[in-house]
């Protein structure tokens, strides 16, 4: 049988003859057909992916005023938009928050207010030039009355994606949701057997060019997106279509807590069946599609992967960490995915979407994610803590610990053990305390014992969060025996940042 | 059935909780418990049959109580059926239906506000 073109497949879709189905319905068909006898039978295969999706945003043409105004900044609601761009175009980003709202209202919101038709109000200011005098500008406007606004995302529909799970002892607010201590949950992203990219996970039909479903308008994929890893099977698209024609209820502006603001985007592929190969790829199920838990705990760039799971596994709504039974939760909805493959099925079915292939397909090798080059080496813990500590034996006096300290002159004296672990910590102040209430006992007794402490080897930013979120002015460094190697305190952290 | 109740610095001193399983005999179950210099609150599950006897002891002893019927609220306008609200849940009220749409069993909920913090979407409410 000579394979199918695209030009065939679309006469079938204007002739009323075509036949499509989701990607959900395909396994079970290229089982009972046969990858020949698939090919045969389907013209186009469905795809569909709802979730949070942070590189994104709109380019929104305000029309000139008059007297005209170069905007030098302007805000929708409160929110900044960048506008470093000729006069009256803004380019408003999903995750810039509110001014005066906060992480509650951001650059996603406006978009999804804009999109269901709300009132928004602009705020503008410049510097006045000859052709462009004015200065301030305050307006209210809804997307009737502004002239182009177009999505344009940079960096949309991921693959697939980590799963995250936070081993630490206290609760991470993360763009992957609220991670409870010691793996209390684990929260996961992206579709599984509907995913766009892992239907055709050689990108053989995706590329610059494809028509695809876009928050319920038809978009195009305008490229590979930022961080397009297809190597790892990370693979991302750019994506732009017109704001005016798209759908509320697939652009919903989202608020993780304690991270910031998002935008869930609502994405479809049609995939055309051209050959036995394509079909082949679009039988993939959630249990052949593989991702890694990794650890959120661990606030650096290379987080430790726990373990691989399926996505069989993740819906499951359980799965086993070290041995632990640990419940998950997706972060986008499998629900509203599937209303996508189903609602792009309709449009092909009924004539009013014709897919395209791509004029150039996305690379699908030989791009690489690197990492930042940053300049300098980035200062541990190790280079400003100071390493002459001085320590007190638990069983000593209050008395004796006044005494180090005043001679010392600092203010914490971490409390050892007799095999020199880290056993307490004691501050001035809490001598302070004990001698006004006249409770000079022994140190063990007014000593704080969950002890908030630092490794050497770690990044002086995570060391000064962790300050920051105890509200706390120092912490010893321990080695993994618990023995304290050194001290750092906010004003080391200080001193080197005034340095910088 | 579920009830908060609500008691005062004078009564939160006592063993108010014991006196009252002591004299009704009926068993409790704590759901939550949080108690403050200002006062208590305490969400308390107990069987239906026992729940006029055991709140009018409570009544009898200075406490106010809340019937918590409809404990978390959602908005369906909002809620995308996402489940992120699912694994943060600390008694498992929430889980999909079979066409993954978000379900809940209210009667099993203790206000602890898990899901509120977590929902992306702003769907969840706690009625007071």
């Amino acid at each position: 049988m000579s394979d199918k073109t695209i030009q065939d497949i679309n006469e079938k879709i204007a002739d009323g003859s075509v036949a499509v189905v989701t990607a959900e319905e395909m396994p079970g068909i290229v089982a009972e057909l046969g990858a020949e006898g698939a090919a045969r039978e389907v013209d186009i295969v469905t795809t569909g992916t709802f979730g949070a999706m942070c590189s994104s945003g709109a380019f929104l043409n305000l029309g000139h005023s008059d007297p005209p105004i170069k905007m030098q900044k302007v805000w929708f609601n409160d929110v900044e938009a960048y506008t470093g761009l000729a006069a009256i175009d803004a380019y408003m980003g999903a995750t810039q928050l509110s001014e005066t709202r906060g992480m509650e209202y951001g650059g996603a919101h406006v978009i999804e207010d804009l999109v269901a038709g709300k009132s928004v109000d602009i705020h503008a200011t410049a510097y006045g030039t000859d052709c462009y005098p004015r200065k301030l500008l305050d307006t209210t406007v809804t997307i009737d009355d502004i002239n182009q606004a177009t999505m344009f995302n940079p960096r949309n529909g991921y693959q697939k994606y980590n799963v995250a799970t936070n081993c630490s002892d206290r609760t991470l607010y993360t763009y992957m949701g609220t991670l409870l201590p010691d793996c209390g949950n684990a929260t996961y992203s992206a579709a599984g057997v509907l995913s766009p990219m892992y239907n055709d996970p050689t990108y053989q039909t995706i590329g610059m060019g494809s028509r695809i479903f876009l928050c319920g308008a038809q978009g195009y994929v305008t490229g590979q997106g930022t961080q397009h890893d297809p190597t790892n099977n990370f693979a991302t698209m750019m994506v732009q279509g017109d704001l005016k024609q798209m759908d509320k209820k697939y652009v919903r502006g989202a608020t993780f807590h304690g991270y910031g603001t998002s935008l869930y985007v609502g994405i479809g592929i049609p995939i055309p069946i051209l050959n036995a190969d394509i079909a082949q790829a679009t039988a993939i199920t959630d249990a052949d599609i593989t991702t890694n838990v990794l650890d959120y705990g661990v606030a650096r760039r290379s987080r430790p992967v726990l373990r691989q799971v399926n996505y069989e596994e993740l819906k499951s709504g359980m799965i086993d960490i070290n041995g632990k039974e640990v419940t998950t939760s997706p972060m986008s909805s499998f629900h509203d995915a599937r209303a996508i493959a189903e609602e792009l099925k309709d449009w092909i079915k009924r004539g009013e979407f014709y897919p395209t292939l791509p004029v150039e397909n996305l690379p699908n090798s030989g791009v690489v994610f690197k990492p930042m080059k940053q300049m300098g080496e980035q200062p541990t813990v190790a280079d400003v803590m100071a390493k002459r500590v001085t320590t007190i034996r638990q069983g000593l006096t209050v008395e004796d610990a006044a005494k180090v300290i005043m001679e010392g002159n600092f203010n914490h004296l971490p409390v050892v053990s007799d095999e020199d672990k880290l056993a307490g910590i004691i501050t001035a102040w809490d001598i302070a305390k004990a001698v006004a209430k006249s409770k000079q006992d022994k140190v063990d007794d007014i000593m704080t014992r969950e002890v908030v402490t630092a490794d050497a080897s770690e990044p002086i930013d995570t060391a000064a969060r962790r300050l920051e979120q105890h509200n706390i002015s120092a912490m010893p460094v321990v080695n993994k025996h618990s023995k304290v190697v050194g001290i750092i305190t906010s004003d080391d952290i200080s001193k080197l940042v005034g340095r910088r | 059935m579920k009830f908060i109740l609500h008691a005062t610095t004078e009564i939160t001193s006592k063993p108010l909780i014991a006196e009252v399983v002591l004299e009704t005999g009926i068993l409790l179950n704590i759901d939550r418990a949080d108690v403050k210099p200002s006062g208590g609150e305490v969400v308390i599950d107990v069987h239906q049959d026992g729940y006029d006897t055991v709140t009018a002891a409570f009544k009898k002893r200075g406490a106010t109580i809340t019937p918590l019927e409809q404990p978390v609220i959602k908005d369906e306008d909002e809620c995308v059926n996402c489940g992120a609200c699912i694994s943060v849940c600390p008694t498992g009220v929430i889980s999909f239906k079979d066409d993954w749409t978000v379900q809940m069993e209210v009667d099993k909920c203790v206000q602890c506000g898990a899901c509120v913090t977590m929902c992306p979407h702003g769907a969840l409410k706690i009625d007071k």
